[in-house]
């Protein structure tokens, strides 16, 4: 898949189900376990997102480095209330202070 | 249907344009890192402009970081995600009651963030106000933050070098932060993340994301544990809503 593609079928599919909220009836989707998956399911995708994007290589490898440092100081931002931008500056920074100092 | 009252519309319209400013900010951090994952200026304006919705944009970008190849997984990670939107569809459609190309344009708007501040509101036309002006100014600035952010990342050389790959997982982790909001999730979310890194060295890219979250959506069903309140509550807490009197608390 080129990545104009992946850009515009992710875009239509995301758009579907806009809609699709707006005009289907509402006792379709109401309910108790509709509900459920629906709120689990970014908490489940995002972690996993973490995840992958904290400790792995781009080979997929399992490895320690600066991004670990990183998103330890974006929690403790959060922990803090800081907005999302600073706490994305933030982590930023650290990663990019700790490479200039020689680290992975 | 009554017209909000001067001083309700303006509170309303304040609400919206903090929550307006603070997400549309962040716009600059999905464009600079949209670039540094190898998408071009224009296919980074494309997501905010036609996907429109963070989370989702945040995961394409992310999951493509590992290239190309990860595009099937890189959709369907962004679909899943978006499919809170779709619940969310469901109650602004009851609030607007709108119908034609007006409903087909609120539906675009139709994310957290609007839809947040449209039920935060005690009633029905200030909650019209609500919706459609966070919607249409979050609108406006996170396409104009992304492509500043695409440009500026387009005139940085080595993203590594400026900490774009560590600014990826910060991002996830603060659009993360406000959904962990019981014990379950909690659990959920460490399920899915040590799922996901222990597959990563035997799965191709992105594939592990998804199966990590199917596997701890199946262990919440089954275990009939997870009771969260729907996400947007949790977002009335953005920008000064929860300090403001007359919203819910």
């Amino acid at each position: 898949m080129s990545t104009w593609t992946t850009v515009l079928v992710a875009s239509a599919l995301a758009y579907a189900l806009k809609v699709l909220g707006h005009v289907v009836p509402a006792r379709w989707l109401d309910g108790e376990r509709t509900s459920r998956v629906t709120s689990a399911l970014p908490i489940a995708l995002l972690a996993a997102l973490v995840g992958v994007q904290t400790l792995t290589s781009s080979s997929g490898q399992v490895v320690v480095d600066s991004r670990a440092a990183a998103v330890l100081v974006a929690i403790v931002a959060l922990l803090l209330r800081a907005p999302f931008i600073v706490v994305v500056v933030l982590a930023a920074a650290v990663a990019a202070g700790l490479r200039a100092l020689g680290l992975p | 249907m009554s017209a909000p009252t001067g001083a309700q519309r303006r509170q309303v319209l304040r609400q919206a344009a903090s929550v307006a400013v603070a997400t549309g900010a962040y716009g600059i951090s999905f464009g600079a890192l949209s670039v540094a994952a190898g998408l071009s200026v224009w296919q980074t304006c494309a997501l905010s402009l036609l996907l429109f919705s963070g989370a989702s944009q945040f995961a394409l970008v992310g999951i493509l970081a590992g290239g190309p190849a990860g595009g099937a997984a890189a959709v369907a990670t962004s679909t899943l995600l978006g499919v809170r939107n779709l619940l969310y569809g469901l109650q602004v459609s009851r609030m607007l009651g709108v119908r034609g190309p007006r409903r087909l344009l609120a539906a675009q708007l139709t994310i957290d963030e609007s839809t947040a501040v449209g039920i935060a509101q005690p009633e029905a036309a200030a909650a019209r106000v609500g919706f459609w002006a966070t919607g249409l100014g979050i609108y406006a600035l996170w396409n104009l933050m992304t492509f500043a952010g695409a440009i500026v990342g387009d005139a940085i050389g080595d993203p590594k070098a400026y900490g774009l790959d560590a600014a990826a997982a910060a991002a996830f982790t603060a659009l993360l932060w406000p959904r962990l909001k019981s014990l379950d999730a909690f659990a959920i979310a460490a399920v899915a993340a040590v799922a996901a890194v222990l597959l990563a060295p035997h799965a191709p890219a992105g594939v592990p994301v998804l199966v990590a979250a199917a596997a701890a959506l199946l262990a919440g069903l089954w275990r009939r544990a997870h009771h969260d309140p729907a996400p947007p509550h949790q977002w009335a807490g953005e920008g000064d809503l929860a300090t403001e009197p007359g919203t819910r608390s």
